[in-house]
């Protein structure tokens, strides 16, 4: 809306919003990040016009990555039609001319999401950019972040582990149910964004680069394709992720396509019952289609 | 079946602006004398509120902050964060060199510490010994009168011929020995926070420039834990200016400084307790530094309170919250911190459902009903 009625005063904004100094420093940092795997480069994260927590760390890598032939994809909670998905899409629809958006996961060359990977395993010639809150998995054991710095440093994790000893030894299960400290080629642990528990092995030797982007920490860092990143856990108390088993053990399936290998989002629907469906809307779409061109077919 | 729950997101948010547009523009309802707020009348009649926004905006444009508070309603937070973030797409053009304060032409100045100062006191516009009565004659005022009342207050004001500068009181304390050498950094090209990140432990003038655009309230807060006993500053006001500072700019061709215009701004500068010199030389007093754009002395005070709070800080270690540069440059902007606290509202299923799970599991593992 802002950039809108700016541009109808005259005022005509860059390609991109950003101008080219703001766009080469956050490429410069990106080039780091990848080259440190898992290392939080500082940049100077510029205000944007939407708030900051909104993916405005996301937006600035989105828009600095973002060239004439990129077909771009946005997501919220899996979905691409939830409010802030729209709207952010519909701010680089605005301020990148001649770039297309899609919802299809498959023919995207790059994707903004905020607390998902998609289901559809991501391909070398795609990127992920992913919209970070807390960019430092310390932070629950240290506020300071000059401390942190050099705990990071020293790959010094020990009062992490603990924080996950307590929980077993309080709850008999590590607590951390999104946000899950991962170990990034072997050395820097990082905050995977709150992707659920089920997205973090798709960390692991991905095929595409996945960035992540904190704009109001202003930090950028990255896994690099085919990184090693391991969610930390203990030999004898192994990482899990969500559980979608009913009461009789049998694992739930998606109430509108069927899926029963999703990530599933739970809700009360009027009626009073719960239901569970797919989260990434693009794959229970897919699911729905492979479903009907299947049908009628012997099987 | 439908796709629950998250449909129809570019819908909503036409919607709710249009509604928030209605709400803007709702007097006009039947009303053939409603008028719009003319950006005028809010620089005028407003002008405390463009203070703030320009200040917290980081950039002084009071026209387009004026705007700014016409879009949003009067919403500060929001308000401020319009002009920020256009004024974060603007490239930066040029340096001005540090800028000489004794060179501002003042509306105010005061000092707690001198009865008398070289110069003289000004109150100028202040409400600091007004009574706070509801002014009822305002409810209903008449243009005309309206009118009449700057005119007249000019008529009789007696025609005075101001000096160019006014002398700062801690010269005349500097003079005397009392306070510090001027430091060696000065003069040094500062640190510019809206190119570069906060990598502590960071230079003063980074601490001063974040402070500068900080969220009015948050200052205050943090500076008055300081005041009340989380702290020891026990400031003393040295001098306190509000006045348009000229600013100088290289001229592009001969380098040679410019006067390209002037910025309304606020300075405050206090006298803190005394140090025992680390070299051995005589103890001198302590010194905080406050200056904004706009006029916001509450700001100003508060962010030189927290100026010598951070140096005591950064010097000894940090013993209260408003010593440690982290804690208090990290949670002042009102753009981060208005942003964040906003983004609560957006959709979290999918970490809730994360939740979910881990509650449900360790339920059962504690033996209670899943």
């Amino acid at each position: 809306m802002n950039a809108m009625s700016h541009n109808q005063a005259g005022n005509a904004y860059n390609f991109g919003f950003l101008d080219e100094y703001a766009k080469k420093e956050v490429r410069r940092a990106i080039l780091k990040a990848i080259a440190i795997p898992g290392y939080q480069v500082p940049y100077a994260s510029r205000e944007m016009p939407m708030g900051r927590g909104f993916g405005t760390g996301g937006l600035q890598l989105t828009l600095s990555l973002i060239g004439p032939n990129e077909v771009v994809k946005v997501i919220d909670q899996g979905s691409d039609d939830s409010v802030n998905a729209v709207n952010l899409r519909r701010f680089i629809e605005m301020t990148c001319p001649g770039v297309s958006t899609t919802t299809a996961t498959a023919e995207c060359t790059l994707i903004q999401s905020r607390h998902r990977i998609p289901e559809l395993p991501l391909t070398a010639r795609q990127i992920l950019v992913l919209q970070v809150p807390y960019p430092d998995p310390l932070v629950v054991v240290e506020p300071s972040e000059d401390k942190r710095k050099t705990m990071h440093g020293e790959a010094d994790y020990s009062r992490l582990l603990v924080k996950l000893y307590e929980d077993i030894v309080k709850f008999g299960e590590i607590t951390i149910s999104h946000r899950y400290p991962t170990r990034i080629n072997g050395h820097y642990v990082i905050d995977p964004s709150p992707i659920p528990r089920w997205d973090v092995p798709k960390l692991n030797d991905s095929a595409a680069l996945i960035l992540f982007g904190a704009g109001r920490e202003k930090k950028i860092y990255a896994v690099p394709p085919h990184t090693k990143a391991e969610p930390l856990a203990f030999s004898d108390v192994p990482f899990r992720v969500e559980d979608f088993r009913d009461e009789q053990g049998r694992r739930r399936a998606c109430a509108r396509c069927g899926c029963v290998d999703s990530f599933l989002d739970e809700f009360v629907t009027d009626s009073g019952s719960k239901t569970y469906q797919c989260s990434d809307s693009d794959w229970c779409d897919m699911q729905l289609r492979k479903a009907r061109q299947t049908q009628g077919e012997p099987a | 079946m439908s796709y629950v729950a998250i449909k129809g997101g570019g819908q909503a948010i036409a919607g709710a602006a249009a509604v928030s547009e209605y709400l803007r523009t709702e007097e006009g309802l039947g009303n053939t004398g409603a008028e719009p707020l003319a950006i005028d009348a809010i620089l005028h009649q407003l002008r405390h509120l463009v203070d703030r926004v320009v200040s917290e905006g980081g950039v002084y444009y009071p026209r387009f902050a004026a705007l700014a508070i016409k879009q949003s309603m009067g919403d500060t937070l929001e308000a401020a964060f319009a002009l920020r973030a256009w004024r974060s797409t603007r490239p930066r053009l040029s340096e001005t060199p540090p800028l000489d304060t004794s060179r501002m032409r003042l509306i105010r100045r005061i000092s707690a510490a001198f009865k008398d100062i070289p110069g003289g006191q000004m109150l100028g516009p202040t409400p600091d010994y007004a009574l706070r009565l509801l002014r009822l004659e305002l409810m209903d005022e008449s243009p005309d009168a309206f009118r009449a009342v700057a005119r007249n207050w000019l008529e009789k004001c007696p025609e005075a011929e101001l000096p160019d500068t006014f002398p700062k009181v801690l010269d005349a304390l500097r003079a005397e020995g009392l306070l510090p050498p001027v430091s060696a950094t000065r003069g040094q090209t500062a640190f510019d926070i809206t190119r570069e990140p906060l990598v502590f432990p960071v230079p003063r003038s980074a601490q001063l420039a974040t402070m500068a655009r900080a969220e009015t309230g948050s200052l205050l807060a943090i500076a008055y834990s300081n005041m009340r006993g989380y702290g020891d500053v026990h400031p003393t006001v040295a001098e306190l200016r509000v006045g348009y500072l000229p600013v100088m700019l290289p001229h592009p061709v001969t380098g040679e400084l410019v006067e390209a215009g002037e910025v309304l701004i606020t300075e405050c500068e206090v006298v803190a307790m005394y140090e025992a010199d680390e070299a051995g030389g005589k103890p001198v007093f302590t010194i905080g530094y406050g200056a904004c754009f706009g006029h916001n002395e509450v700001k100003a005070i508060s962010m030189a309170i927290l100026d010598r709070a951070l140096q005591k800080g950064m010097k000894d270690g940090a013993n209260n919250p408003s010593e440690d540069p982290e804690f208090v440059l990290l949670h002042v902007d009102g753009v981060d911190s208005m942003g964040f606290a906003s983004h609560y509202k957006m959709p979290h299923y999918v970490t809730f459902q994360s939740d979910l799970d881990r509650l449900r599991t360790t339920q059962q593992k504690s033996g209670e009903p899943a």
